[in-house]
């Protein structure tokens, strides 16, 4: 009943959506794509409606490369901007305001990002690429910088000690993870952040910060020969090096099973239970992902979210997510709800699972997540950053440069026997891993 | 550090949950891989620039982009706005209400009436709306904020329609189940608890807003409090739903890529017929009374890190008597905390390194006269008075000597350059307009704000600091970290496999 006044609304309403599907395809941006001598590989999509230039350079140099030194990688990525080249901390930060420019990294547990907005006249850009450039190549880490940097990471693992939600995240992924280089925090621990030195540091930045462990994403208002010498000023000055090695790969799921609870004095309790999923590259991924999108990856139209949040009132946030990486990155649901509910609300979210898994979702739920997103994908390139946030993504992972172009298409391959075969054979609700922190 | 950011209170619907999930619960670490991996969100997160550090603008004279504004005859006013770069439209519906209009005992009632905004209409059962939109490809979401309570849909062009007979039906037409009523009731207290009760930063907030103003209505947090949550009853909500949602009281933003006209047609379409409110709701607007002498509070909480956060008493653009002082508070809370060259990161960040975090904020737009706010977490080895006398210091410094020219350059550069980086989001471009009016301002303002952060100078930047950073206008809130005495921080776990159990 339900289905049928959705569909007599969807027609009632509008004979112009039906026409909308006539209109040519939108288009997906060309992208261009050449290496550097030093191997770095540049990444190019032309955007001339705003005078703007977005551009990220991606290293292979996420925690994931951390080895003994938990929070090595991020410590030098935080550093990066402290001192560079000719210039101190003050310089580069007063430098940048002057020129109207915005510098910012993060790193990850795949990657290490610097990103860098000007706008596109060239009496801006390119003295804003220069610090760029002096930042990824040739950072001074002082000594002071280091130590306040250090000072600071210390810090924000206070904050995240002090954040029921972060103790959960932390807790999970040292769960699935077990020794694995993603299964330890980004930031690292107190104790290894306390020991690490400044020669590591820049040792760090020596091996992982090069021609060929880099990939640069440029989107704006440049054409095809203005690109080619913006990358040549970003990324010429990158010494050639090595490319990073191969992350090993991820425990199986058996080796994930049991329950984790960490007392936490809180009015809720978090839930995290999951296992390790999919990466990049993976045949499964668009099977995974159109069948998380049902189950709990859309938001309140998904089956976690009905059976936890509109059909119980039990959690503000009820969701699951498959987080691709370089190689199998988690698989999670999680919710948040009060203390006493918690049994309840784990119990609710494992046999959504279990249902899931055993009968897969109903033709009538996937139609409706493929008209989600390919209904819906103009909106994930409305914008110069969400498209070098995609190139950045393509590029980092080599995936083909068509990959936008053929999204659709994927996405549309997918049937119900397909995400049914790819969670059975992939997913085991009874062995999760699963971290409760909470009062009682 | 803004004191009531609009972003804080989103309510999180379709589209936006999986991106709240991995910040807040799911976890998977904030600004972890999610970020760069659009596919996994089912739909993309709006664009929302937080409404932190730089107050909505527009590009200075030669390049506006004209908002075309129309009026029904019922009151509603629509505001369309063209940019087609991309084949998509942003269409938002402004309610001029907010938890600024509510009052003692019942706070809180506009967000908890925004989450009934998606339990259904007689055409449209409970959550079917989300279903309509996630089915075209859309992704939705509504917020809460002092001013205002606003509902969004990002669509593929052509389908503005369906944002425009969803929203027209709603607007007029609700019908507020009891059952449903009793469990989003729940939905929303577990809202409270995940956002306020177990984070200490945002009740040391709470508590310094409801320590600042005694009568404005800025007194409680957009959430309410759970005491008045926890009491309010559907009936509550039906008669707060009738006084405000009516199209007299509404404003339509629509940007995209789309043809006003044509926007205009298909809004007297479905807005058309329905029928005015009795009148446009007046709130009395409560008057602050002046402060005569510094405040302070301590909050105690379950906590890591101590912090601090003070607020001074200062007029916004509505009700200035004088309309640059506003502005040159702007400036102001730029030449402190704009960027990484602003005084607070290169003196108490860097140089004094007395800060791990420190933040100003103030937000020119608000309804009412709001505070300017300084606060931040001292670094390892530094205590909460040691950052106090330094950001007291840095008030001293503002209200005896003129900032520098370099630095009022540097701000007034980056609020040039700031304007034409977020002409890049359609929807942040709705999001200005909208809550310009919203707050009862010209939504004309925004074209202006360049040339107004232009034409600041520094004498009237020591002039507003001097007039308004009183200490006796000051209220101070401190965080004293209460023991997390049962919690095993992840950190003191041993590293390895078998800890799982």
């Amino acid at each position: 009943m339900y289905v049928d006044s959705l569909h007599r609304i969807c027609r009632g309403l509008l004979g112009i959506v039906l026409l909308s599907l006539s209109i040519p395809a939108i288009a997906t941006p060309r992208i261009q794509h050449w290496q550097m001598d030093n191997g770095a590989r540049v990444y190019f999509v032309e955007a001339h409606e705003l005078p703007i230039v977005d551009l990220q350079v991606v290293f292979d140099a996420g925690s994931a490369h951390d080895g003994e030194h938990f929070g090595i990688a991020s410590l030098a990525n935080g550093l990066l901007d402290q001192g560079a080249g000719e210039w101190s901390a003050d310089d580069i930060a007063e430098r940048l305001a002057r020129l109207g420019a915005r510098l910012s990294n993060d790193s990850l547990r795949d990657m290490a990002v610097v990103s860098l907005r000007s706008l596109a006249s060239p009496s801006t850009l390119l003295p804003a690429v220069d610090l760029l450039a002096a930042v990824i190549a040739h950072p001074t880490f002082p000594p002071d910088a280091c130590e306040r940097e250090r000072s600071h990471t210390l810090t924000a693992l206070e904050e995240e000690n002090q954040s029921p939600a972060s103790v959960a995240n932390n807790a999970f992924y040292q769960a699935i993870y077990g020794n694995h280089p993603y299964a330890h925090p980004i930031l690292g621990t107190p104790e290894s952040v306390a020991s690490l030195t400044r020669d590591q540091l820049v040792d760090f930045h020596h091996r992982y910060y090069v021609g060929h462990n880099a990939v640069v994403a440029m989107v704006g208002d440049l054409d095809r020969s203005g690109a080619e010498a913006l990358a040549a000023r970003i990324a010429g000055g990158l010494p050639a090096g090595e490319v990073a090695a191969p992350l090993p790969p991820v425990p199986g799921i058996a080796s994930t099973v049991g329950v984790e609870n960490i007392a936490f004095p809180a009015t809720q309790t978090h839930v995290l239970s999951g296992q390790p999923g999919t990466w990049r590259g993976d045949p499964d991924y668009f099977p995974f992902y159109l069948g998380n999108h049902i189950l709990g990856g859309s938001g309140l139209v998904s089956r976690i979210s009905e059976e936890v949040r509109e059909k119980r009132g039990l959690s503000y946030s009820a969701d699951s997510e498959f987080l691709p990486m370089r190689v199998a990155g988690p698989f999670v649901m999680g919710l948040q709800t009060r203390n006493d509910k918690a049994g309840e609300a784990r119990l609710v979210l494992q046999q959504t699972l279990e249902k899931f898994v055993q009968t897969g979702p109903t033709a009538e739920e996937l139609l409706k997540a493929q008209q989600n997103v390919t209904g819906g994908f103009a909106l994930r390139l409305d914008s110069n950053h969400k498209v070098v946030e995609y190139v950045a993504m393509i590029a980092f992972y080599g995936l083909p440069l068509d990959y936008l172009d053929r999204f659709k298409a994927q996405v549309e391959a997918v049937t119900v026997e397909k995400i049914r075969d790819v969670f059975q054979r992939r997913i085991d609700p009874a062995h999760l891993a699963t971290v409760v922190v909470g009062g009682k | 550090m803004n004191n009531q950011i609009t972003g804080r209170e989103w309510r999180i619907r379709a589209g936006v949950v999986a991106v709240l999930a991995a910040a807040l619960a799911a976890g998977l670490a904030g600004a972890e891989e999610s970020y760069r991996q659009q596919e996994e969100t089912a739909l993309p997160p709006p664009a929302v620039a937080p409404v932190q550090t730089e107050a909505p603008a527009a590009h200075p004279q030669e390049s506006v982009v004209p908002v075309h504004e129309f009026h029904l005859d019922n009151g509603l006013k629509l505001l369309v706005k063209e940019d087609h770069r991309a084949p998509v439209v942003v269409s938002q519906v402004w309610y001029r209400v907010g938890s600024g209009n509510e009052h003692t005992g019942s706070t809180g009632i506009s967000h908890m009436l925004e989450h009934m905004m998606f339990k259904g209409t007689a055409l449209h059962p409970a959550g079917e709306l989300s279903h309509i939109i996630a089915a075209n490809g859309g992704s939705e979401n509504a917020f809460t904020g002092r001013d205002y309570t606003a509902y969004f849909q990002s669509l593929e062009n052509t389908r503005l329609e369906i944002s425009f007979a969803l929203e027209s039906d709603r607007m007029r037409n609700l019908l507020l189940p009891p059952e449903e009523f009793t469990k989003e009731h729940q939905v929303v207290m577990e809202e409270r608890r995940l956002r306020t009760d177990d984070n200490p930063r945002a009740l040391t907030q709470e508590q310094l807003v409801a320590a600042a103003f005694v009568n404005s209505p800025y007194h409680w947090t957009v959430i309410g409090w759970m005491g008045d949550i926890e009491g309010l009853t559907v009936d509550d909500v039906r008669t707060w739903y009738q006084r405000w949602y009516a199209p007299n009281n509404a404003t339509v933003v629509v940007v995209g890529d789309v043809q006003p006209k044509d926007v205009a047609e298909l809004a007297k379409r479905y807005f058309g017929p329905l029928t005015s409110g009795s009148a446009q709701p007046i709130s009395k607007n409560p008057v602050e009374p002046t402060q005569h002498g510094e405040r302070r509070i301590i909050v105690k909480a379950p906590a890591r890190l101590p912090s601090i956060l003070m607020g001074y008493h200062v007029p916004v653009l509505r009700g200035a008597a004088t309309s640059w002082e506003p502005y040159a508070l702007e400036v102001l809370a730029h030449i402190l905390d704009g960027d990484s060259s602003s005084r607070f990161s290169r003196e108490l960040v860097r140089g004094s390194e007395v800060a791990a975090t420190v933040g100003a904020g103030y937000d020119l737009y608000a309804r009412l006269p709001d505070l300017f706010t300084l606060g931040g977490t001292p670094s390892q080895g530094k205590d909460i008075k040691t950052l106090e006398m330094a950001l007291r210091e840095q008030v001293r410094r503002v209200r005896e000597e003129p900032v520098n020219i370099d630095e009022l350059e540097r701000v007034k550069v980056q609020a040039v350059a700031d304007n034409i980086y977020e002409r890049d989001s359609v929807f942040y471009q709705a999001m200005q307009i909208g809550m310009l009016d919203a707050a009862g301002l010209d939504w004309r303002l925004a074209d202006e704000y360049v040339e107004r952060i232009r034409a600041v100078t520094a004498e009237q930047i020591q002039a507003v600091a001097h007039k308004y950073l009183l200490d006796d206008h000051l209220t101070v809130a401190v965080l004293d970290p209460q023991p997390l005495e049962s919690g095993h921080p992840i950190s003191d776990a041993p590293v390895g496999g078998s800890h799982v159990r």
